[in-house]
């Protein structure tokens, strides 16, 4: 088959691979017909997350057509499902607490060491990411293996287009529980950095939420553009300070809920220095938490820091002391999508939730390269690329 | 290779015996806790007696009797333990072989029976005479807190033996022991909660590629 593979910083190919098969009895194999590029695959192609090896296939966001089921699949051939990015068992502590991004099961054993060495315990596994997720090859391909088929893949109606549903993968719920991690009450004014699709999807959730007022942070004027079509405020961070503003804008008090959807890799500021300790154990680099930084000191006394951007390792300078005086309450993880596709399938029926707004490109599989370097060049233009394996080049 | 065990033996033996007497110590202080540190003993930076011990403990979603009814069976320890090659059923004194993968596409036999054992609570086993290794180990079955399932460890000590013989059953071991018992943990919780053990491979050549290179 043909699949979009890494090969170093900036460096992605399609090549032709071996064809996934079943191997476990509840795996399933999926024919793509529709798969993204998400903010979280530029973080790979910078080179900045460790434990990516060449000929890995990439792709976390995609759907399709099950073509072939294991013996213990609950699903049928030629049903369309939208794939979770989280891979989960369902049955272990943490995905019976719906805890599906924290699954005990589904990461190898070998490939756990690792993340349980910089993390506690370990991490459990991803589609399209790196080793230390699994290293399961991902959706950015022809066909991909699906294990624990019959708990996370949605099956959905055939009248509603791929590109209304794609986004269930991952954006979607990653900004829903963006939302939902900033406890929005009625008259809260909620701060979001980050216009990208995931800051987008996080804004829409906060309105559908009850969010008195939305502040959208970003640099981007198309993309911030997006986000006042949504009925957000907008500040563009090159133009206006953004705590003084802030302040303001919340009528003195400092916003009520921030949400970071920025993650490590924080534009207009000098990369900060890496940590050595972490770099000469695991290959990380420290991570660019400005923006999170910020969104600490713009939150107000007893206020909500939501995390849905990625971070990988640590970071210095951190503001230890506003988050302790302020009262903080802080969130973040991997998105348990599983837990939320249901529902917000049903959202995205009912036309309460819009999906399609922010696809500035559709590709065949084949420009995939091209999807990738314009994502991260042009990113005033390029807002989501949306891939076609079954697209005319 | 198995000649070169042979030859070892007379002093492994006499290790063993100090050994017992250290690993049953070392058994009783890790359920009762003794002293003001409740912290368990194969966590203590010192740990009891001369043995190499290694031991881990996970929770598991299933009741005591499933897991303990699977573990019991030998002939499934294969299914998850990497080392392991195959067990055979125990004979009219109750003495199984255990053929553990070594080096070089080898094996070595442990000779084991079941030292102790408790329904649904625990089982030890110990190698006996004519084994080419000595080792020890312990499984236990305990119930975790409200609906978590069960809390099971498993303990496992060898008497590693200096020199030459010591590096080949390090080796034979293939790996840390320590990070051996935590994989083969692992495995027996992703068995019991998933009904497999999680791979990312994406083909089946690659599956038996990787089972010759730790064969
Ligand atoms: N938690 C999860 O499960 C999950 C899932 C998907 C994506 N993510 C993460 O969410 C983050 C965003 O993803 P995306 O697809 O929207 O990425 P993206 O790269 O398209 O968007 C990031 C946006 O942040 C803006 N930005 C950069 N620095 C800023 C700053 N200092 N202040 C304000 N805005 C700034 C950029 O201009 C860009 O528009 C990434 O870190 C991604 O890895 C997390
Ligand atoms: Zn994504
Ligand atoms: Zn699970």
């Amino acid at each position: 088959m043909r699949a979009l593979t890494w090969h170093g910083t900036n460096d992605v190919r399609v090549d032709t691979v071996s064809d996934p098969e079943i191997i476990n009895s509840r795996d399933a194999i999926i024919k793509v017909t529709s798969t993204a590029i998400c903010g979280s695959d530029l973080h790979l192609y910078d080179g900045v997350i460790p434990g990516v090896k060449p000929g890995d296939v990439l792709g976390h966001e995609f759907m399709g057509e099950v073509v072939e089921t294991g013996s213990d699949s609950t699903l049928k051939k030629g049903q369309r499902v939208v794939v979770p990015f989280t891979i989960s068992c369902g049955g272990c502590f943490h995905c019976k607490m719906q805890q599906y991004s924290a699954c005990d099961n589904s990461n190898p054993v070998e490939k756990q060491d690792m993340s349980a060495s910089l993390y506690g315990q370990p991490m459990s596994a991803l589609f399209g990411y790196s080793h230390l997720t699994g290293g399961y090859s991902g959706g950015q391909a022809e066909y991909v293996r699906v294990p624990f088929s019959d708990v996370g893949p949605i099956v959905v109606p055939d009248n509603l287009d791929d590109d209304k549903v794609l986004f269930l993968s991952d954006i979607l719920p990653t900004g829903w529980m963006g939302a939902e991690n900033a406890d929005i009450q009625p008259d809260d004014t909620v701060a979001v950095w980050g216009c990208g699709p995931v800051g987008l999807f996080a804004i829409q959730s906060a309105i559908v939420m009850g969010a008195s007022k939305v502040i959208a942070i970003d640099h981007y004027p198309n993309r911030l553009a997006l986000a006042k079509k949504l009925g957000a405020e907008v500040i563009d961070f090159r133009e206006t300070d953004v705590r003084e503003a802030l302040m303001e804008m919340s009528g003195g008090i400092g916003v009520d809920a921030v949400i970071d959807a920025v993650g490590m890799e924080s534009h207009g500021f000098a990369i900060d220095n890496m940590i050595d300790v972490v770099k000469q154990k695991v290959g990380m680099g420290a991570d660019r938490a400005s923006a999170l930084k910020q969104a600490i000191m713009a939150v107000r006394f007893g206020g909500k820091v939501s995390i849905p951007g990625v971070y990988g390792g640590m970071t210095d300078k951190w503001p230890l002391g506003a988050m302790m005086e302020k009262g903080l309450q802080i969130r973040g993880g991997q998105t348990h999508v599983q837990k939320y596709t249901r529902d917000l399938l049903a959202k995205i029926e009912d036309g309460t939730l819009d999906t399609t707004f922010l696809i500035s490109h559709r590709l065949p599989l084949e420009k995939a390269p091209e999807g990738y370097k314009n994502f991260k060049e042009q990113q005033n233009e390029w807002t989501k690329v949306v891939l076609k394996p079954g697209m005319e080049n | 290779m198995k000649q070169k065990f042979a030859t070892g033996s007379g002093v492994a033996g006499l290790a063993l015996a100090t050994g017992a007497v250290a690993f049953g110590a070392f058994l009783s202080s890790r359920h009762r806790h003794r002293g003001f540190d409740d912290g368990p003993a194969f966590a203590k930076r010192q740990p009891p007696g001369n043995l190499a011990l290694v031991g881990r403990s996970v929770t598991i979603r299933k009741p005591k009797a499933e897991l303990f009814e699977f573990w019991r069976d030998f002939s499934n320890l294969p299914s998850f333990m990497e080392n392991v090659e195959s067990i055979e059923d125990a004979d009219a004194n109750g003495v199984s072989i255990w053929k553990i993968k070594a080096p070089a596409g080898r094996t070595v036999d442990i000779k084991t029976e079941v030292a102790s054992e408790k329904q649904n609570e625990h089982i030890a086993w110990r190698s006996v005479e004519g084994s080419d290794i000595e080792t020890r180990g312990e499984v236990r079955f305990e119930d975790a807190p409200g609906d978590r399932g069960t809390r099971v460890s498993l303990t496992i000590s060898y008497d590693p033996p200096a020199g030459a013989l010591g590096r080949a059953i390090a080796k034979l071991f293939q790996r840390e022991p320590q990070v051996q018992a935590r994989h083969d943990l692992k495995r027996f919780k992703m068995l019991m909660e998933t009904g497999e053990i999680a791979t990312s491979v994406r083909t089946n050549d690659e599956t038996r590629a990787a089972k010759q290179e730790n064969g």
